[in-house]
């Protein structure tokens, strides 16, 4: 996510450098190239302006008098407008209100708005234990209804079928009686995709919009969108109240222009980030990180979110404990930390949000990849518990055994044990020095 | 109402804001602006073409202006026309389903929610209608309710879908859908799958083995490959397409959502630098509103009020 406009940063950064003085002219140059990154990456024309305009008056104002190097100073000022431009961080919902809370998605087609319903449910489920209720009010596209009806039943939610009623209008009225009939905190509605010039479709969310009163109305957007994203925004926002923004397809290769054009031009928050197919792929939006990850920062705070919700706390404590006692390190707890890689979603994903510059991430992730991961996985699989917990009687025939049980050559499974030793002993190093967050991050950048 | 009057109405808001800055620009003004070549830019840049082909596109005028010692605007405008014609005329071949031995396999791809579905659906009722006997396959067998979806569609236009349950290989269904098609002596088979991201390898992977499963039955399976997109898709589009031809082999192009306000314009960006055949451009909601894309129509549709 975001990697290409970081990669395009970075090179440009990268023309900077070696230049002891930045001249007016060069800051044109490089103003001029941060454009054409900034238009490459789908961000509208006219934000693109406003945002060059606002960087170069203050750098020629800036530069002189502060003590960073003219270089460090540049990029202290697109960081701050970035981050400007992204707009504030994500401070949750407003469902402080008589339940039911309702909540509106609406969006263009093929937006992502059914699949963002449920992640948006499942997150609120997961999150801040609300009792959810999904309805829809698609009529129009076949089997929308059964499709969020279907993605309820797998996350757990209760889903309204709306009754005989084929007015959109209608149908949501009656699952707000139902919502509050139940007693549910939260009331998800689905809507329609439609086109911001289709003046009946606009005319039905806006009498859909009047007649439940949500406390928030979602635009979902496409993360893909190029130029037409601010008009569509725009449209819908003249039509509907938005509250908020959710970015969709955010994991693909888009260089998430979109979410900077929408946001200064409807000035309202982008509050989460669609990142993948499954239901538990949505991130609240976070705009330093969202900066500090186009200026090639990384993102570590999103992985140690992440890690924390994902990964069982208790069993994490444990390992914590283990590791300080330095000796009790055993294969077992490695394979353990191995598979919890695996929650984060794989090397890729945690490397993609530790800060380090393009060319540091692809050198290691040529070095550490999943498959390299899964090797590692499949022979300590094949090892016996007593084998994991006392790694040192592994011999010469116990590992023929190994090798011939995981499919997989000696030499693995001496790189493996080399592996683990370092890690152990590196374990030792730190357990006197660190505290044991610090230690559990080290360990987790590790592998 | 001619097809030309269909597309100038779907195309209107496009036309709207692309071309009536042009000619505000240009027509009627007897020099030409000094600042042409930026007002130009903006243009096209707004208009989703990207730096790479309004670059091109201006140098090629510049050129021409240089060339032709150009001084009126009214023919910098027209040769910025010819220029912008030149790009798509190439692209712009339609299916032809009777060049492919019967049945024509065409194989439907693309992003998550770019209408791969509903483009099917169209497509399936235009060649229908044209006496082909279609058959689909439900391949999307990941996203919810993908199934019915088709299914329903088909139900209304009385088209037979193969299906299975959700969940299933994708490659099986189009692999029961082929031997189903060949039974019944059909003319075409469009096979639909699961949207997918192009940076997400392992779906990309599944492609493949869709290639595989019908190049045993016939090596020259997929007759066509067509990879859907929707137009309101900046930069990323060609990304897509890369990625997309990396896995499998695109054929051709369609683009829907002409009919919202996008402007099309990453269609010029694709031309430029793929020259892959744009099959159908898809201009509204209605089962009709699926249109082989003519160059020279689109065109005039942009740029006649």
């Amino acid at each position: 996510m975001f990697n290409t406009l970081t990669q395009k940063f970075s090179s440009v950064y990268r023309d900077l450098s070696g230049q002891s003085r930045l001249t007016e002219k060069n800051i044109q140059e490089t103003l001029q190239e941060v454009r054409l990154a900034l238009l490459d990456a789908d961000v509208a024309h006219s934000v693109v302006e406003s945002f060059i305009k606002a960087i170069e008056s203050r750098s020629i104002g800036e530069a002189v008098l502060n003590t960073l190097t003219p270089q460090q100073t540049l990029i202290k000022i697109v960081y701050e407008e970035l981050v400007r431009l992204c707009g504030e961080p994500f401070s949750g919902l407003p469902l402080q209100v008589s339940p039911p809370a309702v909540i509106l998605i609406s969006g263009l087609q093929g937006c992502g708005k059914t699949t963002t319903t449920a992640k948006l449910a499942q997150w609120l489920q997961t999150t801040l234990h609300k009792k959810i209720l999904l309805t829809s009010v698609d009529i129009y596209r076949p089997a929308a209804i059964s499709q969020l009806n279907v993605l309820a039943n797998a996350i757990g939610a209760a889903f309204y079928v709306p009754g005989e009623e084929s007015n959109p209008v209608a149908m949501a009225k009656s699952a707000l009686e139902q919502a509050t009939i139940a007693f549910y905190d939260v009331l998800l509605i689905d809507t329609a995709g439609r086109l911001h010039i289709d003046e009946g479709m606009m005319a039905e969310l806006k009498a859909i919009h009047q007649a439940i009163h949500p406390i928030e109305t979602l635009y979902v957007a496409d993360g893909l969108t190029g130029q037409d994203a601010v008009l569509s925004a725009q449209a819908f926002h003249s039509t509907l109240p938005i509250t908020g923004v959710i970015l969709t397809k955010m994991d693909a290769d888009t260089k998430g222009g979109a979410a900077l054009s929408i946001r200064s031009i409807i000035e309202k928050p982008i509050k989460f980030l669609g990142v993948g197919e499954k239901t538990d792929a949505l991130e609240p939006f976070h705009p330093e990180r969202i900066a500090s990850r186009i200026l090639g920062m990384g993102d570590v705070l999103t992985l140690i979110e992440e890690a924390e919700q994902k990964l069982d706390r208790a069993q994490t404590k444990k390992f914590q404990k283990k590791l300080l006692q330095g000796d009790r390190f055993t294969l077992e707890d490695y394979h353990e930390q191995l598979k919890n890689m695996h929650a984060l979603g794989g090397v890729g994903k945690i490397l993609e949000k530790l800060p380090a510059a393009g060319q540091f991430q692809s050198m290691l992730a040529d070095k550490m990849n999943d498959t390299t991961l899964k090797k590692m996985e499949v022979i300590l699989c094949s090892m016996t518990r007593h084998e994991k917990n006392f790694p040192a009687i592994i011999s010469g025939s116990r590992k023929v055994r190994i090798s011939k049980g995981s499919g997989t050559a000696i030499q693995d499974i001496n790189h493996l044990l080399k592996n683990f030793e370092q890690v152990k002993k590196l374990s030792q190093k730190f357990a006197r020095k660190e505290s044991r967050e610090k230690l559990l991050r080290k360990m987790q950048n590790l592998f | 109402m001619t097809l030309l009057d269909r597309l100038k109405t779907s195309l209107s808001k496009t036309r709207a804001r692309f071309t009536s800055g042009l000619a505000r620009l240009f027509l009627g003004k007897k020099e030409i602006d000094p600042h042409w070549q930026e007002a130009i830019q903006t243009l096209l840049l707004t208009a989703d073409l990207g730096p790479k082909t309004t670059e091109y596109l201006l140098g090629r005028l510049a050129e021409t202006v240089a060339r032709e010692n150009l001084k009126d605007s009214d023919l910098l405008f027209s040769a910025l026309k010819k220029e912008l014609t030149l790009i798509l005329e190439p692209c712009a071949r339609p299916l032809i389903v009777d060049d492919f031995p019967k049945p024509a396999v065409i194989l439907v791809v693309g992003v998550n929610g770019s209408g791969k579905t509903t483009t099917i659906g169209k497509l399936a009722y235009s060649l229908q209608a044209a006496g082909k006997k279609v058959l689909l396959a439900a391949g999307d067998t990941f996203r919810a309710a993908a199934i019915p979806q088709l299914q329903s569609w088909g139900n209304r236009h009385n088209i037979s879908v193969i299906a299975q349950s959700p969940g299933a290989d994708s490659a099986a269904v189009i692999y029961d859908a082929l031997q189903a098609s060949r039974a019944r002596g059909l003319d075409v088979l469009i096979a639909d799958t699961a949207g997918r991201l192009h940076t997400q390898s392992h779906l990309m992977e599944e492609l493949k083995k869709i290639k595989r499963v019908l190049a045993k039955c016939d090596p020259s399976l997929p007759h066509e490959t067509m990879l859907v997109l929707d137009a309101t898709t900046g930069q990323n589009a060609l990304r897509q397409v890369e990625e997309f031809h990396k896995a499998i082999p695109i054929t051709s192009l369609a683009i829907t959502k002409l009919d919202g306000t996008a402007k099309g314009g990453i269609l010029f960006a694709l031309a430029n630098q793929y020259h892959l055949p744009v099959r159908f451009i898809g201009i509204g909601e209605g089962r009709e509103d699926l249109k082989p894309f003519d160059a020279t129509l689109f065109i005039e549709a942009l740029f006649n009020p």
